[in-house]
């Protein structure tokens, strides 16, 4: 019961600090403390958030859509890099710091350039997430897999296990739970990449619905889809906390 | 029939001889103690036996076959109990099964039939997390037992117990054996333990280990829960202390 409670505040408080802040927020701006050009209340950003819901949810449909598809890939690349890397270590001493290279140029500079080679549609901002998601997947499944138990490799290998059978009962269910950290960074690099390459160039989307309101300076709708691509990637990340509950539920029995 | 014989193993690590010249004889329902100081090479001659290492002389024999180098013949249950911590314990004692390429749920289906004897009705569903040294330990004898029935390797599979449940699980273990008759070569450095549960006991000593003597206990089986505290048991005790 007391447990119960604790949780209860514990799960109070981050609300409370939020609800806080936008009061603060809120009556700097009815106090006229700060200029409404500068900052919107947050009540004019929920209205504009209201005003405009049909338009934002149909731009939001086309930027989940391409960070689900770059993310599937994106998780897909890694995985298979990942398996590669663990089987041959030549591969794993050969690409490994180009992969890491891919990770340092700047999403942004590289935006434009995939705009120019392939079109505004769809495709470049596909491979702009598949590039930004992969890195974190393949990083940890691989140290997942270096860290699997000697001993129990010994084991199995004492049964006259086959390598892949030594992947699929030690090594894989080994990096289930570095698999799950990495794709709750990779959701949120999906739906941030998204975003970033629909600002260089696109036809719908929240990043071009982002570029346009930024024009027309109606920072309140600006603020409205700041909250929005927010929320959807909270959301995200709270979908890989239930997937991860559902496909590990050993670690559940241990609480 | 399930026999075993080990013959001229010599071992070294690189440049560091482990074993030298080591033979040694299991027959069928015996169980035969490797005592040695730690660093003997006690697990190393283990790995030998299982496969696992190949050894640079000498020949490990099942029932006449050579199976020098070849894993997956011999059961084999180290000193942790390495169950999988994400499946469950029905799941991991089937492990072996299913290397085998058996399906799931006849493994399951022929699994079941030990878990009584093996004391651990109600675990079926369970995690390993959630059972006791003791019963973590019956877990992997018993996947080490679904592996093969012939001959099996356990390596101080009681040494990370407390003394109580330590002295349990002997007179458990010596209940199960006298049901399943498994040939068993077991690695311990606890002198009680060796003369409570061996038929022999060879002394595994020196750098690189060799194997210095042979003790055959001759006291019959079903050992009586007081057998370490007869004179006999004293006895033995004596001549292992003086040649180690």
């Amino acid at each position: 019961m007391k447990r119960k409670l604790r949780n209860i505040t514990s799960r109070l408080l981050p609300v409370t600090a939020v609800l806080l802040l936008l009061a603060i927020w809120q009556t700097a701006c009815a106090a006229g403390l700060i200029s409404g050009f500068l900052l919107p209340s947050p009540l004019e950003v929920a209205m504009a958030f209201v005003k405009d819901f049909p338009l934002l949810m149909d731009n939001a449909k086309v930027t989940l859509l391409e960070a689900f598809i770059g993310l599937a890939v994106g998780v897909l690349v890694g995985f298979v890099t990942a398996v590669l890397m663990d089987c041959f270590d030549w591969l794993y001493r050969a690409v490994y710091p180009l992969i890491v290279l891919t990770q340092t140029v700047p999403t942004v500079a590289i935006a434009p350039l995939l705009v120019l080679w392939f079109g505004y549609e769809m495709l470049p901002k596909v491979i702009l997430i598949v590039i930004v998601t992969f890195f974190p997947i393949t990083v940890s499944l691989l140290d997942g897999f270096r860290a699997s138990d000697q001993d129990t490799v010994s084991l199995l290998r004492s049964m006259g296990a086959s390598k892949s059978q030594i992947f699929r009962y030690v090594k894989f269910p080994g990096a289930l739970g570095a698999f799950f950290a990495s794709l709750r960074i990779s959701v949120s690099y999906a739906v941030v990449g998204a975003v970033i390459s629909e600002w260089l160039g696109g036809f719908n989307g929240l990043g071009v619905y982002m570029t346009r309101v930024k024009k027309a300076f109606s920072f309140d709708k600006m603020f409205a889809v700041i909250f929005l691509i927010s929320a959807i990637s909270l959301f995200l990340m709270w979908a890989v906390n239930v997937l991860q509950r559902i496909s590990m539920p050993w670690e559940e029995e241990n609480r | 029939m399930a026999e075993l014989e080990v013959s001229g193993i010599t071992f070294a690590y690189e440049e560091t001889p482990v074993l030298s010249d080591v033979s040694l004889k299991l027959h069928e329902h015996e169980l035969v103690s490797i005592l040695g100081a730690s660093g003997c090479g006690k697990t190393t001659l283990f790995h030998v036996i299982a496969g696992l290492h190949k050894p640079q002389q000498g020949k490990v024999v099942l029932n006449g076959r050579d199976i020098t180098g070849c894993p997956g013949q011999i059961s084999y249950m180290m000193q942790k109990d390495l169950l999988l911590p994400y499946r469950t314990i029905e799941d991991n004692v089937i492990l072996p099964l299913l290397l085998k390429g058996e399906k799931k749920k006849e493994a399951r289906e022929k699994a079941s039939l030990y878990f009584e004897e093996f004391g651990l009705e109600g675990t079926q569903r369970k995690y390993p997390r959630q059972l006791s040294g003791g019963m973590r330990q019956r877990a992997a004898l018993l996947r080490t037992y679904m592996f093969s029935r012939e001959v099996a390797l356990l390596d101080e599979p009681f040494s990370a117990l407390d003394t109580l449940t330590k002295s349990e699980m002997h007179r458990w273990y010596l209940d199960v054996m006298d049901k399943i008759h498994m040939s068993t070569l077991f690695i311990t450095h606890d002198i009680d333990e060796a003369i409570l549960l061996s038929d022999r006991i060879c002394l595994l000593t020196g750098k690189p280990g060799r194997v210095t003597e042979e003790i055959v206990i001759k006291e019959p089986r079903p050992r009586k829960r007081e057998f370490n505290l007869t004179e006999e048991f004293l006895e033995y005790k004596r001549r292992i202390l003086e040649r180690l």
